[in-house]
């Protein structure tokens, strides 16, 4: 098999000791920093950007990628001990899993989220590195039109597809397409929106506008409210073990979430919310003691756990692929990339197949860095859930401006960021979501330059998205998208009524 | 009966309609002074047009929303927490501005972010702001030589 010798080149390059180094770093801060209440693994990543600026690119997406799986990681441990789940694809595992702290069995309920990260990562890696070639093959024959569609699908998906309300994603989106605007057009080098400030004709950073919605937006909000709320990380009593029957009761859910999850990251479907809820509602069903689901199941933890990993993982198929983020982190990380002039996309297999490869041996072994490293340090993560509030932010805020800086070194670049901070908090406060934003910023410009060459292909004609059925097909699947949600709106209004 | 008067909680959505149209008549604007032509298709200015229209269509969608759906619900907030954030943020941006360098703007902003969270002991979060600003000064400047802003401080090491 094709896949399998690359992989073995992948290892080849990742066990190198340097680049086993750079892994386990990024593991480590990549927790430590996720662990955080707060920081999901958008903001973990977006954070730890300027650490690797320096290293060298093969080095640097290698810890990258410790860093990514260990921020996901850390969320997980913050919703089951503090029930702040970082990000909404956490939201689940907070549900049952606090639960279990409360009771007394937060041991095995971050062993199971660990446990069945762990295996659903495996598998998920496993099936993007078998996923990748045969996709990759496809997507080099895409043509402007194509990626056009396919951007409209991920706008849709993203935005408006399952948030609470798709006009509040849509006017996410809308903002984020609207920074994309800022800074020199690339097909024919127009000003746009830079209001003649020279600062911004490069255009609005990525991590500046996930910085500043993410972690000041943050800081704002639970500023404005924290007097209300004060909250504790629960201590971790007794074995941090599981028994035998909380590993009969898991080892299935972490399967079947894997299967839930893959796919639906895979797809440009957006969001690792639905599956995790999917995997909960699955396990509930499925569950030998459904009477324990509410009051901390098991399940309930290792279910939607391992689909949001594998979610996760799912997401990279896209992302390395087609070059098409369709969360926040991917976004994030799709940023990243583009740091090292590394542009995600069927070319990337061909051009820079080692550093690719390199990177899905090093997704393998971060894997196994994470269930190595975290079970045994659940002690050192506890202690970090205890930082005073106060110097918790006043930290956050520290690293994310000096994140900022060292990426940028312009007063205009802070002003940005603090902009886009009190954006973010009243996003937050009127429940807008902030992930459509994030990849509206990054996909707008493409989906500008993608149309546009694709109307320059046509001489003019912009049938021509119409004329090829692949792209037609990708555009009605997306204005599908847009208006079911307005239909189902108007069903669920009604089921309401009845009730 | 649906009551179709403006209550007051719905006047988040107004203000939100209000500011996407200014902000697609700014674009509008902007994308009005283009002056880059194409050869082919379309210009530079075509996105800008369209999302201006997609900015527009949003903002009636909020006027509707805030006559129709229910009310978008937002907690009390302390206003004292986030101007203390808002003074940290300053003292980092002046700090900045005036070039006294990376260590003492992430002090400030420690502090009185700290404060923000109803820490009264300034002259304490200072001092930790200052050492940890120096620690991370040290360890961009020398050890992955990005440059963060120096100020006569910084400039000792």
């Amino acid at each position: 098999m094709d896949a399998i010798n690359l992989l073995i080149e992948g290892f080849s390059l990742a066990i190198q000791p340097a680049n086993l180094i750079f892994a386990a770093i990024g593991v480590f801060i990549g927790t430590a920093v996720g662990v955080l209440p707060g920081i999901g693994p958008a903001l973990t990543v977006a954070l730890l950007l300027p650490v690797t600026f320096k290293l060298d690119p093969g080095g640097s997406i290698i810890m990258f990628a410790g860093i990514y799986y260990g921020g996901m990681y850390g969320g997980s441990t913050t919703a089951i001990l503090l029930n702040t789940p970082g990000e909404s694809a956490a939201v689940v595992t907070a549900l049952e899993g606090n639960k279990m702290a409360r009771s007394g069995r937060g041991g095995p309920a971050l062993a199971t989220a660990a446990i069945g990260s762990f295996v659903a990562a495996l598998v998920a890696t496993f099936a993007l590195a078998f996923l990748a070639p045969p996709l990759v093959k496809v997507a080099v024959k895409f043509a402007p039109w194509d990626y056009f569609g396919l951007m409209l699908i991920a706008f849709v998906t993203v935005s408006a597809t399952f948030g609470s309300s798709p006009l509040r994603g849509l006017t996410s989106l809308a903002f984020g397409l609207w920074l994309g605007l800022m800074g020199l057009d690339q097909l024919t080098g127009q000003a746009r929106l830079t209001f003649g400030v020279p600062q911004l004709l490069d255009g609005v950073e990525v991590t500046t506008l996930a910085v500043g919605l993410f972690a000041i937006g943050e800081a704002l909000h639970v500023a404005s409210r924290h007097l209300y709320k004060p909250e504790k990380p629960i201590p971790v009593k007794g074995s941090i073990w599981m028994t035998g029957e909380d590993w009969s009761r898991s080892w299935k859910a972490w399967l079947r979430g894997t299967v839930v999850g893959f796919p639906i990251g895979a797809l440009p479907a957006g969001g690792a919310e639905i599956p995790t809820f999917l995997s909960y509602t699955m396990e509930k069903k499925l569950s030998r003691k459904p009477e324990e689901f509410g009051s901390g199941a098991i399940e309930g933890v290792a279910g939607p756990e391992a689909a949001n990993n594998a979610s996760a993982a799912g997401t990279l198929v896209p992302l390395l692929t087609l070059g098409l983020p369709t969360s926040a982190t991917a976004a994030v990380m799709l940023a990243g990339f583009q740091q090292y002039n590394i542009q995600p996309g069927p070319l990337l297999f061909t051009q820079h197949a080692d550093l690719v490869w390199g990177l899905v041996a090093s997704l393998f072994i971060a894997n196994v860095m994470l269930l190595v490293l975290n079970l045994p340090l659940v002690g050192l993560w506890v202690k970090l859930l205890r930082i005073p509030l106060p110097w918790l932010y006043g930290g956050i805020l520290v690293f994310a401006s000096m994140g900022t800086i060292a990426a940028n070194p312009s007063v205009v670049e802070l002003l940005l960021l603090s902009a886009f901070g009190v954006v973010g908090f009243l996003m937050r406060r009127y429940d807008y979501p902030v992930a459509p934003a994030v990849v509206g910023l990054i996909l707008g410009p493409l989906a500008d330059n993608a149309l546009r060459r694709s109307v320059q292909m046509s001489l003019g004609d912009p049938m021509v998205f119409l004329e090829h059925p692949s792209s037609a097909i990708m555009i009605a699947v997306a204005t599908i998208a847009l208006i079911a949600p307005f239909v189902f709106k108007g069903l669920s209004r009604f089921q309401q009524d009845e009730d | 009966m649906i009551e179709r008067s403006l209550k007051p909680a719905n006047r988040p959505a107004v203000v939100v309609a209000m500011v996407l149209f200014s902000v697609a008549a700014v674009t509008y604007w902007d994308a009005s002074r283009m002056t880059a032509r194409a050869t082919y298709g379309m210009d530079a200015n075509a996105a800008a047009y369209f999302i201006c229209l997609f900015l527009a269509v949003l903002g009636i969608g909020h006027l509707f929303a805030a006559f129709q759906a229910l009310p978008i619900e937002a907690e009390d907030a302390d206003w004292k927490a986030i101007g203390w954030i808002a003074v940290a943020l300053s003292g980092l941006i002046g700090s900045i501005w005036l070039g006294a360098g990376f260590t003492l703007g992430s002090a400030l902003l420690f502090a009185f972010t700290a404060r923000a969270f109803g820490r009264k002991a300034l002259i304490v979060d200072l001092v930790i702001g200052i050492v940890m600003g120096l620690v991370v000064f040290l360890l961009f400047n020398k050890l992955l030589s990005l440059a963060l802003p120096q100020g006569p401080f910084e400039r000792l090491f």
